[in-house]
């Protein structure tokens, strides 16, 4: 149950940049999460429900964009979405491949009210 | 922070060492949890002023784009950490498992192996306790327990507020024994020179498959408990060609903390570690 980590954090961030930016209130925050990134969705979208709570960003719209994870294999080149952590090439079998996407846990963008 | 209650303190964590008998925090922090999220909970004046911002949000919203790592706090620590440790010439060590994987023996067996020749010292990560820290002591290392609490895993600013209380030497060897949970751990840096995660014969040899994203950040796989292989299906074998699908680089020393088979394979990798 890290995601409530990953939630509180989400939350401090967002709160320290409202705060910089002079804001009275945070209306949307967008977030960038990989499909392979180690986070349940069910588990964040459930943590952020109770994080936001008492915060700037109690009213807040959370967008959740879900990022589909693709490999590139080193030997051949090809590129290839993966639904898991398991790193076989489809069109050669290499292991001998890499992640391009799907790692991602970053905030995207907040929308800030000010007054 | 805390990952628990989501209470913003992390006083409930506790840093001990042996003979320590320090209270438990947590009454004080429940009640400013309470008192904090209540007048939060029902006034019914929020909507009111709601309905008045959204006069006023087309002029006054606007985006801000941040493309920030939402785990750059933890990996602005580990990086002090890391940092810390080479300035320090300190190989730190994370070592990761699910709970009765033998950390703890393992540590106690090489700590008494390598003690004349390496200053060790060891961070202990468990939710309750000092009953780890406690075996460590026996072994003559210098220990330092943090207890998360209900937290599933240690982070960065807790290990750089444990090992201040350590006073770690120039050259030494760092084990962090993280909580054991072979999930959460695996996406907190805590600034390690090498993850290691270890796993024993009785576990199942479906365990990278099962919790993939452990064996894909660790870098050594130490495969624990070898002595009771005759008495369990574990097929070493198939658990490795799984664990090298989700990380091709991952190395394997099969060992028996218990009768210490393999333990110089152990030993010689960490002495390696320590030369490079």
């Amino acid at each position: 149950m890290h995601e409530l980590s990953i939630a509180m954090q989400i939350i401090e961030i967002v709160e320290e940049e409202a705060k910089n930016h002079a804001a009275v209130g945070i209306s949307a925050i967008k977030l960038d999460i990989g499909k392979l990134s180690g986070i349940e969705p069910d588990a964040l979208e459930f943590a952020m429900e109770e994080a936001v709570r008492g915060s700037m960003a109690e009213k807040a719209e959370v967008q959740y964009n879900y990022i589909q994870a693709v490999s590139v294999c080193e030997d051949c080149c090809h590129e290839f979405e993966s639904q898991d952590y398991f790193k076989t090439c489809p069109f050669c079998n290499s292991l001998n491949t890499s992640l391009i996407r799907g790692k991602e846990l970053k905030i995207a963008a907040i929308d800030l009210i000010t007054n | 922070m805390c990952g628990t209650c989501g209470c913003g303190e992390d006083d409930h964590i506790t840093y001990r060492k042996p003979g320590d008998h320090n209270v438990i925090h947590t009454h004080s922090h429940q009640h400013g949890d309470l008192t904090h999220v209540h007048p939060h909970a029902h006034p019914h004046s929020h909507d009111h002023s709601h309905e008045h911002e959204h006069a006023h949000e087309h002029d006054h919203v606007h985006t801000l784009n941040l493309e920030r790592n939402i785990l750059s706090k933890n990996e602005l620590s580990a990086e002090r950490n890391r940092g810390y440790f080479e300035g320090m010439k300190i190989v730190a060590l994370n070592l990761v498992s699910s709970p009765g994987s033998g950390k703890t023996s393992l540590l106690e067996k090489t700590i008494s192996k390598i003690k004349d020749k390496i200053d060790t010292a060891v961070i202990e990560g468990d939710q309750q306790t000092l009953n780890d820290a406690n075996r460590i002591e026996k072994t003559g290392a210098p220990v330092i327990q943090i207890n998360t609490g209900n937290g599933c895993h240690l982070d960065a600013l807790m290990v750089n507020k444990a090992m201040k209380q350590l006073n770690l030497k120039q050259n030494s060897l760092l084990f962090i024994e993280n909580v054991g949970n072979l999930v959460c751990p695996s996406l907190f840096d805590l600034g390690e020179t090498k993850r290691v995660v270890i796993i024993s014969v009785t576990e199942g040899d479906d365990k990278p498959a099962k919790y993939p994203t452990m064996f894909e950040t660790a870098d050594l796989c130490v495969i624990n408990k070898t002595d009771l292989s005759p008495y369990v299906d574990f097929d070493e074998e198939k658990l490795k060609a799984t664990a090298l699908t989700v990380n091709p680089n991952l190395e394997f020393i099969s060992l028996s903390a218990k009768t210490e088979e393999g333990m110089d394979k152990w030993i010689q990798w960490l002495s390696d570690l320590k030369t490079n």
